[in-house]
């Protein structure tokens, strides 16, 4: 297959199947931002640091501002417009909520995504794990600590 | 951040990988993108092609072999290194790779993608040039492969050179590792680091001091000696935000200490 800088794509994001022409120099967190529309992910420091663009691609917790969107060719995305159900938070967010876990909300996507891979991997995770878990995404209030009660409490 | 205008292909195999790097001086392979994505933002560095590695089952994979020899995919991420159990015949190998950034990096940067970069600041040169691994690496005229000595040549400069790839990283056995640096935060990037290995001989690898990770194999794992090795090195290393030169000379004695005193207690 030859080098173009153009081709079609086909992701799934939360079980929505999308198919589009997207250019190669295209980030993924802008294709899903801005091609689709979904802008529950956000972008904080575009540098592969903060961790607010953390998507769930094939499994994978990723940064999608370090990642093409041509390179999700095919892919099943997670993000966090598919955590509720309707109106109806998950456990998780539910968590978040009942803890304060959330200042100003920037970097909440990205946490509940870091959350939710870790929680999968390790369902019983200690304050430490979940600590090194969440290592990738700042928060930028430093509300750390009632994010790490929420995480610890959603997984009790 | 909008990249500049790039080519993408993402080849079948190792073969069409190498035709359309040889074929496109612009051309670059992207291995994590970890590093190269945020370059290419930085414009720091701008290809004109990018050649998907992420894909090619050839470049996967860690075997051990009945010796005990570790040979790791090019394309292994830091998290697969992590999880194998056959990495862990050389366990220093899992708990360096999940020393470095977080969890997402982890789950895209590769091993390949760690040492060909060659950012002096970066964990896994040292770590390799002390463990006596050696490099594998292909091109159209063929496969050859190389001692780390040969391999680093430079600050983000290895032996790879334009239409090769590098295909594997070949570890010998041996368990008596250590790894120590001092970071920016917790698990950040390296102001100093050294690694040590004490397998039959002594071999340390000190980096963030050069443009390449600096071998010493002192006579013995006794600190003095360790301590005198390095001061005999008469290294300059760069000075920074972070640390001075004379500050980053003393970190290195200190580290290649703590990284041997590791070593030992994996004896």
């Amino acid at each position: 297959m030859s080098a173009t800088t153009e081709r079609s794509i086909t992701v799934t994001i939360n079980g929505t199947r999308y198919e589009r022409e997207v250019e190669a120099r295209k980030l993924l967190i802008h294709f899903v931002r801005d091609d689709l529309d979904l802008t529950g992910s956000h972008i904080g420091c575009d540098t592969g640091n903060c961790g607010a663009c953390s998507l769930i691609v094939d499994g994978v917790l990723v940064k999608s501002c370090m990642m093409l969107a041509v390179q999700a060719d095919g892919a099943t995305i997670e993000s966090v417009e598919g955590l509720a159900d309707g109106d109806e938070l998950n456990k998780l967010q539910e968590s978040f909520r009942e803890h304060h876990a959330l200042q100003c909300g920037y970097c909440t996507p990205g946490m509940l995504m870091s959350a939710t891979a870790l929680l999968r991997a390790n369902p019983h995770p200690s304050e430490d794990e979940i600590k090194k878990a969440l290592q990738g995404n700042i928060c930028r209030c430093t509300g750390y600590w009632n994010i790490f009660e929420a995480v610890k409490a959603a997984a009790e | 951040m909008l990249l500049r205008e790039v080519a993408y292909a993402r080849p079948a195999s190792i073969s069409e990988a190498l035709e359309i790097l040889a074929a496109d001086d612009g051309a670059r392979a992207l291995a994590g993108g970890q590093t190269l994505i945020n370059v290419m933002k930085a414009r720091a560095g701008s290809p004109d092609t990018l050649v998907d590695l992420n894909g090619l089952a050839d470049l996967k994979g860690i075997e051990l072999g009945p010796d005990g020899t570790l040979e790791i995919g090019a394309m292994s991420t830091y998290t697969e290194i992590m999880a194998s159990s056959e990495a862990r015949a050389r366990p220093i190998l899992g708990e360096v790779c999940a020393q470095i950034a977080d969890v997402q990096v982890r789950n895209r940067g590769t091993i390949g993608g760690n040492v060909c970069t060659n950012d002096p600041t970066n964990h896994l040169p040292p770590l390799l040039a002390a463990l006596g691994a050696r490099f594998t690496i292909v091109g159209a005229g063929g496969e050859r492969t190389v001692s780390s000595d040969d391999f680093f040549l430079g600050v983000y400069l290895t032996a790879v050179g334009a239409g090769e790839l590098l295909t594997k990283v070949t570890i010998p056995a041996g368990r008596n590792d250590g790894f120590a640096a001092v970071t920016l935060g917790v698990e950040g990037t390296c102001i100093a680091s050294a690694a040590a290995s004490l397998n039959g001989s002594v071999r340390i690898a000190l980096g963030c001091v050069d443009a390449v990770p600096v071998v010493l194999t002192p006579s013995s794992a006794d600190a003095d000696t360790v301590k005198q090795a390095v001061r005999d090195a008469n290294m300059e290393p760069p000075s920074d935000v972070h640390a001075s030169s004379e500050y980053r000379r003393h970190l290195a004695e200190v580290l290649a200490v703590r990284a041997i005193d590791q070593a030992r207690g994996a004896a």
